[in-house]
């Protein structure tokens, strides 16, 4: 497969730019006029879209470098070493998004850096910027033997590719830390969050669903970019992939339904709120489905059926992160009258920033030997 | 691989040992009693006769340099101005702009003060200053801060970055945010701690003619709740104004309390007080807000970090030396 078959400027990347256009003027928009013109937080609603789908959707979304990395560097499966450039490289465009959305969900986007110098180690907050400045670091560190490579700094190369296992190593703890102490933030909240989601059990939900989703989306991925790319696809990662999500997706079910019968009841599932309605959708779509699906070895060792699920697992967690940051709190702001949907500039800078990664990694798929194992 | 294993597994260790003397000494940096000095307030709403005097006091001495309201190059917020000139506001819930404010519950005619059949009630809300306060245990440059000495918390402004992390781990709804700047502010209100070295006290209680809120040690307003709930329905007694043990006293009838002072065990306890004729959540509070601290429930997640750190660097140390091996075993043979 040779790299200057991707094009460059097609249909596709034209609406990628004019996408990441609109959320550039949204930025400056966002900079310029606050939060109250941008958006449609409020006191009742201070978090909203950005927190929950670019913010929580997407460090759960870049999972896969953490499992990928850990899988091929520290458990030496050397089987899925030629996914482990993607799954890296997905994972930094992931927390730069969620980095750059916390930035300017923020009202003061140009003190982002005080938690690094100002610690309050009673805080999650301050426990999840550490980690998405050291984890950002570490990705960057992880993939820039690539980008070396492209420059020809063999010596800078060499130096990190025999620092990696430790880098890692690190990485994974980070990851670790860093998944579940998302959950955590709402370990402070029990007397807003549904109870179909509160649980002193949070952090471990979040730790175990990204997991799940990390699978998911470094499969995903690769199926689509061997169709984007032409390469053949490699159909024992898949499988084994599939297989890892089986496992993951029993355990984390298991979790889900004790966690339902010990803490809400199932009735309170099934009593048609919001709250109820919408833990329908992402058990049925994120976890059930999936799992029923999983379950067949047929499905597991052919690609579309593969494709399938990833996308089903992929929005289903997504929908689980909405839940805990916004759906889950409906019962309670239903009493205080407040409400929220995404002000148009909300949803238009998500869409910009999913577009730049996309971008980004199309480009990166081009100009670097984020393949390596199919040149051969 | 050409690190040492050794050297390796040496690093790890190391790592994880610094973390965890980082974060052990943090554990005492949140309050659980309340300080011995501390003070509060007392708000018995049988007393109360909502004439707002409260919020407007509030909104003009919070205006002041030093006040809760007030922002330098931001003029003066604007009440503060405008209600000399007879310009009023008419806000219905706390705001960046209200930090006081008498809310009123009622039900059916609505003719029976303090109760709640056919009856109403007054209710003043604002911050209740926590002993444990969840808004200064999740705010991560500690802009939130409880007064070690009153116990008041306030607002650091120039460490805030905004994230508004305190509006949503505040059970009782109280911090608030300037939405409409694009250089914005938490407000709350902070017990007019400006106004102490004056001698002065809360503007809320001093402006409240009836004796409904009163300021004082927090030790001193616990017993007077607990003296008037002792107190027979219909005996008369001296309620003091302004202050707790103030001269100034009223005398009238005492109303039917319900037997409990909101505020003592309530998310851990707090430093304003209230009693009521009615049920608390009829009045607006959270019936889902328990007796524990808050960052309590976040802590134990904390306080575990230092052992997974160790925990996944050893595991996974462990780990890659295995397969290692094991790979290379099989190369070999």
């Amino acid at each position: 497969m040779n790299q200057t078959e991707i094009k460059m400027m097609t249909p596709t990347t034209r609406v990628l730019i004019v996408l990441m256009a609109a959320g550039v003027l949204v930025m400056f928009y966002r900079l310029i006029f606050g939060l109250g013109a941008a958006t449609h937080l409020n006191d009742i609603w201070p978090w909203g879209f950005w927190i929950a789908f670019d913010v929580l959707g997407g460090v759960a979304m870049a999972a896969g470098g953490f499992i990928i990395a850990g899988a091929v560097y520290i458990l030496n499966w050397k089987k899925y070493k030629p996914i482990v450039r993607p799954a890296i490289l997905n994972a930094f465009f992931g927390y730069m998004l969620a980095a750059l959305a916390i930035s300017l969900d923020i009202g003061h986007p140009f003190r982002i850096w005080h938690p690094v110098v100002m610690w309050q180690v009673n805080s999650i907050m301050f426990i999840v910027a550490i980690h998405v400045v050291l984890y950002t670091t570490t990705l960057a560190t992880e993939s820039s033997p690539m980008f070396f490579e492209k420059l020809k700094m063999t010596r800078a190369m060499n130096f990190v590719n025999k620092i990696m296992v430790p880098i890692v190593l690190f990485g994974v703890l980070l990851s670790t830390l860093h998944q579940s102490s998302l959950g955590a933030v709402y370990l402070i909240v029990p007397s807003k969050l549904s109870p179909l989601w509160y649980s002193s059990r949070l952090p471990y939900m979040f730790l175990v669903s990204s997991v799940l989703m990390g699978l998911s989306m470094v499969s995903f991925e690769t199926i689509l970019s061997a169709r984007a790319f032409r390469h053949k696809l490699p159909m024992d990662i898949l499988s084994g992939l599939a297989k890892g999500s089986l496992i993951v997706a029993v355990l984390y079910f298991a979790m889900k339904l004790w966690d339902l019968v010990t803490i809400a009841g199932v009735q309170k599932a099934f009593d048609g709120s919001v709250a109820g309605n919408m833990y329908l959708v992402e058990m049925v779509i994120g976890v059930i489905l999936p799992l029923v699906l999983l379950s067949k070895k047929s499905m597991r060792n052919r690609s579309n059926s593969i494709f399938a699920i990833n996308m089903l697992v992929i929005a289903g967690t997504l929908v689980n992160r909405m839940n805990v940051a916004i759906f889950g709190l409906t019962d309670y702001t239903a009493r205080t009258g407040a409400d929220y949907f995404p002000s148009l500039m909300e949803f238009l800078l998500t869409m910009g920033m999913v577009a730049f990664a996309v971008f980004g990694f199309k480009v990166s798929a081009k100009y670097l030997n984020l393949f390596p194992e199919e040149q051969h | 691989m050409a690190m040492n294993r050794r050297d390796f597994l040496k690093v790890a260790a190391g790592g994880g040992l610094l973390l965890a003397s980082d974060i052990k000494p943090a554990l005492a940096t949140m309050p659980t009693q309340l300080p011995p000095e501390a003070v509060g307030m007392l708000y018995d709403a049988t007393l109360c006769i909502g004439c707002k005097s409260c919020m407007v006091n509030c909104k003009t001495y919070n205006s002041v340099p030093g006040g809760a309201l007030y922002l330098e190059n931001r003029g003066v917020p604007y009440e503060a101005n405008n209600y000399e000139q007879g310009i009023w506001d008419a806000p219905v819930d706390l705001s960046s702009r209200t930090l006081n404010i008498i809310k009123v519950s009622k039900s059916g005619t609505a003719v029976n003060k303090d109760s709640t059949e056919n009856g109403y009630s007054f209710v003043k809300q604002h911050c209740l200053h926590c002993i444990t306060p969840a808004c200064v245990s999740v705010c991560p440059v500690a802009a939130l801060r409880k007064d070690p000495v009153t116990g008041v918390v306030h607002y650091v402004e120039d460490r805030c970055i905004g994230c508004r992390y305190c509006l949503l781990a505040c059970p009782f709804k109280v911090p608030r945010y300037e939405y409409e700047y694009a250089s914005p502010q938490v407000r709350k209100c902070q017990l007019c701690n400006h106004r102490y070295k004056e001698g002065k006290y809360s503007a809320c209680c001093e402006f409240c003619p009836t004796g409904a809120s009163i300021f004082g040690k927090v030790v001193d307003l616990r017993k007077e709740a607990q003296r008037r709930l002792s107190l027979k329905t219909g005996d008369e007694y001296d309620f003091p104004v302004q202050t707790v043990g103030s001269k100034f006293t009223m005398r009238r009838p005492v109303s039917k309390y319900i037997n409990h002072v909101y505020g003592m065990t309530e998310a851990g306890g707090t430093q304003y007080l209230m009693l009521a004729g009615v049920p608390f959540d009829w009045i607006g509070f959270n019936k889902n807000i328990g007796d524990n601290n808050l960052p309590e429930l976040t802590w134990a997640y904390i306080s575990k970090i230092p052992a997974v750190f160790v925990g996944v660097i050893a595991a996974g140390a462990l780990t890659w030396a295995i397969t290692s091996r094991k790979n290379k075993d099989k190369e070999e043979s």
